[in-house]
C-alpha cells in the first residue's frame, strides 16, 4: 500500500486554481496541431472538452456508443445545474457552494477540487447561456433559480425539468461546429473496449465497431475517459440501458486506479418497481421536492385500507399522514440531501408504513403546491415530469399523489484522477462521472450538470496543457504497433469465448442477478456479512456466467448481445471490488451506509480518525485480490462536524 | 396479454429484408412496449434464434435514441410519447401489432429496425450552433430576454432528434427538425445574429442529404412526440426567403473583386 499523492498545488485554497493556471506548461498552436487526443464519451463532460479541446486546435477523436453524441445519458439530467452567482441576493458565494458540497458529500471529497468546481460554476452558466440555453427566465428577463436539496439557498438554474438535455444540446452544438470544422473526428456507434499503454503512458484504445463488428485501433498522445458512471451494475437503474463501465473498467485492468467504487448514490424519488420484467427505472426530478411533501400513513390501518382498495390516499386526513422528512429534518424538511431522504424512506418501508402493491413506495403529495401556486404554475415547472408519471403509472399526480421509491442514479466513485484530473496511469485522464473527485460519499442535486462541464470545458483544456507540453516531440502514434497488436488480439479472444461459451442462459439473466445481489447487499444499508456473502455470491456467478452464458450472432456484424455480454463481464468484476471497498469501509458515510455504524437516531456516523480517505485500488490480474492504496484528505478550511439538517 | 407481432427483419444494409411473426404471451399491461420486446428477444435467444434489433437507450422519452413504424405510425398509437414510453396498456389482449422501422432514403436501415440517423448530425454540423469558443463570453444575465420568447425558443429546442418527423412525411421532408433549430435559435438575442447564415447552411445540407420537400400536410407535427409546432417550419421558410433575398442583394458588392 502506498499514500497517493494528488498533485494539489501550494498555497491558500481560493488562490491555489489561479496559481496553478499562471504558472501550467501550454502548447503553442502551431504544435496543437500535431497533437491528438481521445475523447471517449460525448456526454456534457465529453463533449464539452472534445468541443473545447478542438476548439484550441488540437486534434480530437470522439468516441460514442450512441448513434449520434446527442444521444448520451446527461440527456436525461432534469433538475439543474448549480452556480455560485448568487443573482437572487440570498447568501450565496463560491465558498458557501463550496462548503456545502464538501459537507453534502459528507466529508470525503477533495478540497481543492470542489473549491475549484465552485470557482468556475459561474463561467459555465455564462457559457450556456452565450450558446443558446434556454434557461428558465423571470418577466424581467433575467434567468430563475431554484432551490434543490442540501442548500439554503436558491443557486439551481435551470430549464423546465429538461436542463441536461439543453445543456448537452449546447456542448453538441459546439461539438458539431468543431467536427465541421475538421478539429474533431466522430466515431459513433463504436465501443470502447481497451486502453493501449506502450511504455507506460496511454496512447490509444482498441475499439469495436457496433455496425460492422470490426475491431479498430486508434493512436493518440493522450487519452480522455469520459464514458460516464456504472449504475447499472445493479441491472435496475435511472441510467441508459447503454450506459457502462467497460472503458473505465480497461482502463483499472491496465493499472489506472479505481476510487471508492461502493459510493453510490440512490436517488429518492424514482417511480417503484412494478414487476420482474422491468427492465429500468425513471427518475422523477429532485426539483419535485421544492413544491411535493412527502408522507405515509401514520396508521397501519390505514395502510391495509389503500391496499385493498377501500380507502384512496386522499381520503386520509392531515392528522392521519406522517410527514416524516419535514418531523425528522425541520430545518431541511423535504430538501435533505438525496442519501438522507432516501434512507429515511427504507426505514418507513421497512417498518411497514411503505403504500403501492408492493409496500416500497411512500407518496410525494402536490396538493398544498396546487392549491398555493395554481394548477397552471405547478404545470409549468414541472409539466413534463408530471406527463412522463401519468404515462408510465397511469395515474394523474394532479389529482392523487405520486408514489416514489428510491433508486440507483448515479456513482461518485470512479478512476482516481489527482488535481490535473490524470489518472494514475500518465496520459489517461478522467472526467465527468466517470472519475471519483468531487462528491464525496453523496452528491448533491444539481452537482452533475456543473461537474461534468467545469471539467469538460473549463478544467481539462487548462491541465492536460501540462502533460502535452512534454509530447511536442513524440511523433504521431503507430497503431500497427506491437502494443495495439497485442491489445486488438486479447479483445478478438475475449469476444469469440462468448460466441464460442455456448451455454443456456443469456446475458439479461446473469445481469439481474448480479442486480439483485448488489441491490440486497450493497444498496442503501450494507453490513459485513452482507457484503461477505455477497462476494460469495458474486464469485459464483461469475464463474457460472464463464461456463453457461448464451450469446447468439456473430463478431463480424451487429450484435447487441455480444456488447452486452462484454460489458457485464465487466459489471461482474467490478460488483466484487464494490462489495470489497464497501467492506473495508468501517463507517457510515453519505451514501455507504453501515448498519453497524449510526447514531441512535439511526443517523450515519462517520469515523474521521480511521477512514477520512480515498481508498483507491489497484488490480492484480486475473484470480489475485486487487491492493488498495490511501489519499490520506486533509481539512484546513472546513471544520469536519456531523452533517446536520435537523 | 397475448400478442401476435409482426416485424421487419432485414441482415444488413444490402439483405433484402421480410416482415416475420412471432407470438409473446402472459405480458402485462404495465410492462412497456420494449419490455415486450425484450421478452421475445429472451425466448429467441433460448430457443437459438437472433433476437431483433431495435434502437433504444434511456428508456424515458428524452435521448431520441428508439423509433418503431408501430401499426403504420412512428412511435405507435398514443399521441406525444416515444415508442419507449408506450406501455403495453395501449393494446387490446389478441390484438396483432406490426412493426417496421423508419422508412426514408436519408434513414438507410442498418439491421431489422435500425436505422442511420447520421443525416440529422449533418444537418447540424452545417449550422445548427451559435458560433462562440468556450471562454471570453459575458455575462449570462448582462442580455435580458423576454420570458415569452424564451420559452418558445425552449419549446422549439425540445426537439429530441429521432426523427418521427421525417419517417411520418409522405416525402420524407426534415423540415420540422430545421425549423425547431433554426426558430430555438433564431429567437435568442445569442442566436438571431447569424440567423440568415444558419438558414442556408442548413438548408442547402438538407437538399444534399435525399430528403424531400415540405408539402404542408403536418403529418410532422402530428407524429412529433415532443409536440414540436409547425410553426417552426413558417419561421424556417420566412428566415429562408429573408436570407435568399438578402444574398441577392449582396451580389452586386461581391462584384467588387470580379
Amino acid at each position: 500500500m502506498t499514500r497517493l499523492n494528488a498533485r494539489i498545488p501550494e498555497g491558500p485554497l481560493a488562490e491555489k486554481w489561479t496559481a496553478y493556471r499562471s504558472g501550467c506548461r501550454l502548447v503553442s498552436p502551431s504544435n496543437k496541431r500535431k497533437l491528438d487526443i481521445i475523447v471517449i464519451g460525448t456526454g456534457l463532460a465529453g463533449a464539452s472538452a472534445a468541443a473545447s479541446l478542438g476548439e484550441l486546435g488540437y486534434n480530437v477523436k470522439a468516441f460514442c456508443y450512441q448513434d449520434t453524441p446527442r444521444r448520451a445519458h446527461s440527456i436525461a439530467a432534469q433538475g439543474g445545474i448549480n452556480a455560485a452567482k448568487n443573482y437572487p441576493n440570498d447568501g450565496d458565494s463560491i465558498h458557501r457552494l463550496f462548503h456545502d458540497t464538501i459537507k453534502g458529500g459528507d466529508y470525503r471529497a477533495r478540497e481543492a477540487n470542489v473549491y475549484r468546481l465552485a470557482e468556475v460554476s459561474n463561467s459555465i452558466i455564462d457559457l450556456a447561456v452565450a450558446q443558446g440555453v434556454p434557461f428558465a427566465r423571470e418577466y424581467g428577463g433575467l434567468l430563475a433559480n431554484r432551490s434543490f436539496g442540501g442548500a439554503q439557498v436558491s443557486r439551481t438554474f435551470y430549464a423546465r425539468g429538461q436542463t441536461g438535455q439543453q445543456l448537452l444540446l449546447g456542448a453538441y452544438g459546439a461539438l458539431s461546429r468543431q467536427i465541421a470544422a475538421g478539429t474533431v473526428t466522430l466515431y459513433n456507434r463504436r465501443d470502447v473496449l481497451d486502453t493501449v499503454l506502450i511504455d507506460g503512458r496511454a496512447r490509444g484504445i482498441i475499439a469495436r465497431n457496433l455496425v460492422t463488428g470490426e475491431i479498430e485501433r486508434h493512436a493518440a498522445h493522450a487519452v480522455v475517459m469520459a464514458s460516464g458512471g456504472y449504475g447499472n451494475v445493479f441491472y435496475l437503474s435511472t441510467n441508459a440501458m447503454g450506459s457502462n463501465v467497460s472503458p473505465a473498467w480497461s482502463a483499472y485492468r491496465k493499472g489506472a486506479l479505481f476510487a471508492n467504487p461502493s459510493f453510490t448514490q440512490i436517488h429518492p424519488t424514482c417511480i417503484p418497481v412494478h414487476g420482474d420484467f422491468q427492465s429500468k427505472l425513471t427518475l422523477m426530478s429532485e426539483s419535485l421536492r421544492n413544491d411535493g411533501r412527502i408522507w405515509v400513513p401514520a396508521l397501519k390501518k390505514d395502510v391495509d385500507r389503500l391496499k385493498s382498495g377501500e380507502i384512496t390516499p386522499v381520503d386520509i386526513p392531515e392528522s392521519d399522514r406522517d410527514y416524516y422528512l419535514e418531523r425528522r429534518y425541520p430545518a431541511f424538511g423535504n430538501l435533505v440531501p438525496r442519501d438522507v431522504a432516501s434512507r429515511a424512506a427504507k426505514e418507513r418501508c421497512d417498518a411497514g408504513f411503505g403504500v403501492g402493491r408492493t409496500g416500497m413506495a411512500v407518496f410525494l403529495d402536490f396538493k398544498d403546491a396546487i392549491k398555493r401556486k395554481g394548477h397552471d404554475t405547478i404545470e409549468a415547472l414541472y409539466g413534463n415530469l408530471f406527463q412522463m408519471y401519468g404515462q408510465i403509472v397511469a395515474e394523474d399526480p394532479y389529482r392523487t399523489p405520486m408514489m416514489i421509491y428510491p433508486a440507483v442514479h448515479y456513482t461518485m466513485g470512479g478512476l482516481w484522477v489527482d488535481y490535473e484530473l490524470m489518472t494514475s496511469i500518465p496520459g489517461l485522464y478522467a472526467i465527468g462521472e466517470a472519475n471519483f473527485s468531487d462528491h464525496g460519499a453523496n452528491r448533491l442535486g444539481a452537482s452533475a450538470l456543473m461537474q461534468g462541464l467545469a471539467d469538460g470545458y473549463f478544467i481539462l483544456p487548462a491541465t492536460i496543457s501540462s502533460y502535452l507540453a512534454d509530447e511536442i516531440h513524440t511523433p504521431r502514434i503507430d497503431p500497427a504497433s506491437h502494443e495495439f497488436t497485442l491489445a486488438a488480439e486479447a479483445v478478438r479472444e475475449r469476444l469469440n469465448r462468448y460466441l464460442s461459451t455456448g451455454g443456456s442462459r443469456s446475458v439479461d439473466h446473469f445481469h439481474r442477478r448480479l442486480g439483485r445481489i448488489m441491490w440486497d447487499h450493497c444498496g442503501m444499508a450494507r453490513n459485513e456479512a452482507g457484503l461477505q456473502h455477497a462476494l460469495g455470491l458474486i464469485g459464483e456467478l461469475r464463474r457460472e456466467y464463464m461456463e453457461d452464458v448464451r450469446v447468439p450472432g456473430r463478431m463480424d456484424r451487429y450484435n447487441p448481445e455480444l456488447e452486452k455480454a462484454w460489458r457485464v463481464a465487466d459489471f461482474i468484476e467490478l460488483g466484487e471490488l464494490m462489495a470489497r471497498d464497501a467492506l473495508m469501509r468501517r463507517e457510515s458515510c453519505g451514501g455507504h451506509f453501515r448498519e453497524e455504524f449510526q447514531t441512535p437516531e439511526g443517523e450515519a456516523l462517520r469515523n474521521d480518525d480511521e477512514y477520512a480517505f480515498v481508498a483507491a485500488w489497484e488490480a492484480a490480474g486475473e484470480g489475485a485480490e486487487p491492493s488498495m492504496h490511501r489519499e490520506r484528505l486533509e481539512f484546513n478550511d472546513i471544520k469536519l462536524s456531523q452533517r446536520c439538517y435537523k | 396479454m397475448n400478442y401476435t407481432l409482426r416485424i421487419w427483419r432485414q441482415e444488413n444494409a444490402e439483405a433484402k429484408g421480410s416482415m416475420v411473426t412471432y407470438k409473446v404471451s402472459g405480458i402485462s399491461p404495465d410492462s412497456s412496449f420494449f419490455e415486450m420486446l425484450d421478452i421475445l428477444n429472451q425466448q429467441l435467444i433460448e430457443g437459438g434464434q437472433e433476437p431483433v434489433s431495435f434502437d433504444h437507450d434511456c428508456r424515458e422519452g428524452i435521448c431520441g435514441t428508439c423509433s418503431l413504424y408501430i401499426n403504420g405510425r412512428p412511435h405507435g398509437p398514443v399521441k406525444g410519447v416515444t415508442t419507449c414510453q408506450l406501455h403495453m396498456r395501449s393494446f387490446k389482449d389478441g390484438d396483432t401489432i406490426t412493426i417496421e422501422p423508419w422508412r426514408a432514403k436519408a434513414f438507410p436501415v442498418i439491421r431489422d429496425l435500425i436505422v442511420d440517423r447520421s443525416a440529422l448530425d449533418r444537418i447540424i454540423q452545417a449550422g445548427g450552433y451559435v458560433s462562440i469558443n468556450t471562454g471570453g463570453v459575458p455575462d449570462a444575465n448582462s442580455i435580458p430576454v423576454p420570458k415569452e420568447q424564451s420559452d418558445d425558443a425552449f419549446d422549439a429546442a425540445a426537439c429530441i432528434g429521432c426523427g418521427a418527423c421525417v419517417a411520418a412525411c409522405a416525402n420524407a421532408a426534415a423540415m420540422l427538425f430545421i425549423g425547431a433549430k433554426v426558430s430555438h435559435l433564431a429567437l435568442l438575442p445569442q442566436g438571431e445574429i447569424e440567423a440568415e447564415h444558419r438558414v442556408m447552411k442548413m438548408v442547402e445540407c438538407m437538399d444534399g442529404l435525399g430528403f424531400g420537400g415540405c408539402s404542408n400536410t403536418y403529418a410532422c407535427e402530428a407524429e412529433c412526440p415532443k409536440g414540436i409546432s409547425v410553426t417552426n417550419i413558417a419561421i424556417l421558410n420566412r428566415g429562408f426567403l429573408t436570407a435568399s433575398l438578402m444574398k441577392q442583394k449582396e451580389k452586386p458588392s461581391k462584384g467588387d473583386s470580379l
